[in-house]
């Protein structure tokens, strides 16, 4: 168990090598640079600027010196855009907004999307089970930015209950965390659905029909362990993802999260700012995963002696 | 299931809860605060680093130059931190009397070294400030911050001895542009110390004595002959390296005598490159703001870059509101200043600047009471709202200019007459009533700014259009190059290319293609010249029509077309010169005549800005440059 464990930190720890100096070469070959700007900046400024990060030296020497701040000092830089700034800043600022939003988004897909497919499942071909799938489905194919927009006009234009975008009251979160949370029930619903099937229709829940144990005791104390484990496998993943921001909803509410700084880092060309902003999404991606593997084995105990 | 149980149950618990709640307007009206759709992030506070608009709505609220905008009247300008500011008769010399009770936000009073201070530090070039251009009027600023010594020590503090400034131009102080760049591949990618002697040679004339270190120039001084390419007969090849090496680490500000003064602490004297009539109305950019020379000295040097003055927390101001709150990508909130000079008589508490990126959220905030004014309109809701609230939807001119820019470097759009065919061939009106809503047929560069003729040269003639394309050896489009339309993904330039595209086929009978980047890709592409016609445009910084003309010259970076006209710079020169407005005025006419007529640049419209204003915001009036003193709104209180 602890050797599984060990290895997969390891394991991680490589991933994010591999990432961060992938992320390093691909942001340098993207047309343009931080300084393409506007206004065409004279060349003895642009020089005056890229002397001053360093962006001046070549390509491996720049690589070394970002790997030894990131491990030695970890400093993950400055912003090319803002140089008072820096990157860690950024960062503290915005990963709290995101990570609340994502823990009520994703609180919203488990308490709506789990009992959903475990419903679907146990009513399976019955008209519960179909009107699950079809919501399930509906939530899949319309995407965030037709749900959030048709929210905000329903609950804030209409109804003049909530405001329509802003991040300053309690009031403010009810709309992008459902908005956030219900394209994930639906696929958390449909992967719930299907893990419950495949377990319910195994002998061992036969045997207990057999033997006369009641329906409802079925699905929960002998179907369910077993019929998380795609869920679970979903979460993780998923989770990291919510926490580490949603660049449409926070466009369309108007949240102070990390996805507007991952795009606007991106047409920025704030090298500094994607490397770090992406080495921190993987460090969540791995850790996730990491949580995800344990809770895995732990509803199933194959899992621990295989590694 | 449960989704539809959960949304109309947590809507109407808090139905329940808000009833009759005020909205953040009206709110915002009790307490005297704006609330102002401000587009994005600001990229910083500093007034001689940023340069975008959006920044400067918000420096506009926190920091004050020598004068100020007028709330009503484009042309015209309040008295800031200055009381007086008198021109002598050639409009050269400018002496402003600064108000002796104007202080910073932390209770210093602002004086005129302050202004010194905030001018060279934008001045020097190891800054690397994007906008020190604006600053160029200055007497000398152009060479101290270009970094030209050989000017600065020979022609500005010139010594017994020296050799004339004249017969010195010629000799090496500018790069020289003849290498062959096969020749420069040579030495591209190496240091000084790495090259041999040949190498050497090519590296100073192809940087100019301007660009060299002391130590390049002491290798040279050792063999001047043999190791830099001198003119035909020139003598003084010692004197000048001697000189060049001596004053090596002398201080450029002082030699350069850049036209700022302070005369006493609250007298600056401002000497400009030469008549400059319409100066206030350059004074009114944030670019000649001050910046506290205590504040910025104690979080650092004057051109430290990443000096952290201008954070949350250090950031001292010496406008009428100061920094009140900030948090990134959230608000942005200025209060009261209690120091201002004229604090008594702004009737706003505060200004919070939201940073909408996206005009249907802000379209939607605006309609939902939690702002009083936005930054754009969504081209859909304007005809909404000019049937259902009218009153709120604001239309008004814009000081900008669109036009497709064309390669000049390229086949065939080296000819002129192609170029001006094309333009001829674009129907403007059908572009500004059904594409761009309130934008202007463009008949020149420049827009209508008061007192200025532009040159009426740019029309829809499609019969003239098709006569010189076959003058130029196209008849019909026929052997017309396949050539592409570069635009950024934003906004409707898609829906205007296709415009244009479909013009071009229906009466040139051309075929061209869009390509669409993303934006700072689109931004390579054209400062590389790597592009046939590219989508663009330009917003005036200031009420003049050089500041349409002059990126037009050769070698400004904001030309991007490869297009340059002798005559045309003799013009702009010519009017640096002239001190009577009207002569001036007729001069750049003659001059943005000559642009025309070349047409390295196809016109689209003049600019407009459509967005929504609050009923309950006064003293907000229309402004060509949209740039409105805070100071002078208010908000009604039912």
């Amino acid at each position: 168990m602890a050797r599984i464990i060990l290895s997969r930190i390891l394991q991680g720890l490589l991933t994010l090598l591999v990432l961060v100096t992938i992320t390093f070469f691909l942001v340098r070959m993207m047309p343009g640079s931080p300084y393409t700007d506007e206004r065409a900046l004279p060349p003895h400024v642009l020089a005056e600027l890229k002397a001053y990060v360093g962006l001046d030296r070549p390509l491996p020497v720049q690589y070394a010196t970002y790997l030894k701040n990131l491990i030695i000092e970890r400093d993950l830089g400055i912003l090319l855009k803002k140089d008072e700034v820096r990157v860690s800043e950024v960062i503290r600022q915005a990963f709290p907004v995101s990570a609340w939003l994502g823990i009520l988004s994703i609180g919203i897909a488990l308490l709506v999307g789990l009992p959903a497919g475990v419903i679907a499942a146990a009513k399976k071909n019955g008209p519960l089970d179909y009107a699950c799938l079809a919501a399930a489905m509906t939530g899949i194919c319309l995407p965030s930015f037709v749900i959030g927009p048709l929210l905000a006009v329903v609950a804030g234009l209409n109804l003049k209950a909530l405001n329509v975008a802003g991040w300053s009251s309690p009031s403010d979160w009810i709309m992008p965390a459902v908005t956030l949370g219900m394209v994930n029930a639906a696929y958390l619903a449909r992967l719930t659905r299907g893990g419950m099937l495949d377990v319910l229709n195994q002998d061992y829940i036969r045997t207990a029909r057999a033997k006369g144990v009641p329906g409802f005791k079925i699905v929960t104390k002998h179907a369910l362990r077993g019929g998380l484990i795609p869920a679970v496998a979903f979460v993780g993943p998923a989770f990291a993802a919510m926490i580490s921001g949603s660049f449409v909803i926070e466009t369309i509410f108007q949240i102070p999260g990390m996805g507007r700084h991952f795009v606007n880092a991106t047409t920025d060309r704030d090298y500094f700012l994607i490397q770090g902003l992406v080495l921190f999404y993987g460090f969540l991606i791995v850790a996730a995963n990491l949580l995800s593997d344990l809770g895995q084995m732990a509803l199933n105990p194959r899992l621990r002696t295989s590694a | 299931m449960l989704s539809r149980l959960i949304i109309p149950s947590l809507s109407a618990l808090v139905l329940l809860a808000s009833c009759e709640r005020e909205t953040q307007v009206e709110r915002a009206n009790r307490e005297g605060i704006l609330l102002f759709g401000n587009s994005n992030e600001p990229k910083g506070l500093d007034p001689q680093v940023v340069s975008g608009v959006l920044e400067s709505n918000i420096l506009r609220a926190l920091c004050e130059g020598l004068v100020t905008d007028h709330p009503s009247e484009d042309a015209a300008y309040g008295y800031g931190g200055a009381e007086s500011l008198e021109p002598d008769e050639t409009s050269t010399v400018w002496t402003a009397r600064l108000r002796r009770n104007a202080r910073w936000s932390d209770g210093e009073p602002v004086t005129a070294r302050d202004y010194t201070f905030s001018y060279q530090r934008i001045l020097t070039p190891s800054f690397g400030a994007k906008y020190a251009e604006m600053l160029y009027f200055l007497d000398g600023a152009q060479e101290f911050n270009r970094g030209f010594r050989g000017r600065i020590l020979f022609e500005r503090s010139p010594r017994d001895g020296d050799p004339a400034w004249q017969e010195l131009a010629a000799v090496g102080f500018q790069a020289d542009e003849s290498i062959p760049a096969e020749a420069l591949e040579a030495i591209a990618g190496k240091s000084w110390d790495e090259l041999d002697p040949a190498g050497r040679r090519l590296w100073a004339r192809s940087r100019g004595l301007d660009g060299l270190k002391r130590a390049e120039l002491e290798w040279i001084a050792e063999d001047p002959a043999g190791r830099f390419v001198w003119p035909d007969g020139f003598a003084d090849a010692e004197l000048v390296l001697a000189r060049l090496i001596a004053s090596f680490d002398e201080d450029l500000w002082e030699l350069a005598r850049v036209g700022v003064e302070a005369l006493d602490d609250f007298t600056l004297r401002l000497t400009l490159r030469g008549p400059t009539p319409y100066f206030p109305q350059l004074l009114k950019h944030y670019t000649w703001f001050p910046v506290p020379k205590h504040v910025v000295l104690k979080h650092g040097t004057m051109t430290q870059k990443g000096n952290r003055w201008a954070k949350f927390g250090n950031f001292v101001s010496n406008g009428p509101f100061q920094l009140k709150s900030w948090r990134i990508n959230d608000h942005l909130e200025v209060e009261r200043n209690p120091h201002y000079w004229n604090a008594a008589a702004v009737t706003l508490n505060g200004v919070r600047f939201l940073p909408i990126n996206n005009s249907y959220t802000e379209a939607r905030m605006f309609r939902n009471g939690q702002l009083h004014q936005t930054y754009s309109a969504p081209p859909e809701m304007v005809d909404l709202m000019e049937r259902e609230n009218p009153e709120i939807l604001r239309q008004e001119p814009y000081v900008g200019t669109m036009f497709y820019r064309c390669n000049t470097t390229r086949e065939p759009l080296n000819d002129p007459r192609v170029r001006r065919a094309l333009n001829l061939a674009i129907q403007q009106s059908d572009l500004c009533n059904k594409v761009m809503r309130g934008f202007l047929p463009a008949s020149g560069m420049t827009p209508p700014m008061d007192g200025y003729e532009t040159p009426n040269v740019v029309s829809h003639d499609p019969e003239e259009a098709r006569r010189l394309l076959a003058e130029a050896g196209f008849p019909g489009g026929k052997g017309f190059p396949r050539m592409k339309i570069l635009i950024a993904s934003r906004e409707t330039a898609a829906t205007m290319a296709q415009a244009v595209q479909a013009m071009w086929r229906q009466e040139l009978g051309i075929e061209t293609e869009i390509e669409n980047k993303e934006w700072t890709a689109y931004l390579a592409a054209m400062q590389g010249l790597d592009y046939d016609f590219a989508a663009s445009g330009w917003i005036g910084d200031y009420l003049d029509p050089l500041t349409f003309l002059e990126m037009w010259t050769t070698g400004n970076g904001n030309n991007m077309t490869g297009w340059s006209n002798a005559e045309f710079e003799e013009l702009l020169k010519q009017s640096h010169q002239e001190a009577d407005p009207a002569k001036r005025y007729a001069i750049l006419n003659q001059a943005e005549r000559i642009l025309l007529e070349d047409s390295p640049t196809l016109l689209i419209a003049w600019y407009a800005r459509n967005y929504f204003l609050d009923p309950a915001v006064e003293g907000w009036y229309p402004l060509l440059l949209d740039n409105h003193p805070f100071q002078s709104l208010r908000l009604r209180t039912k």
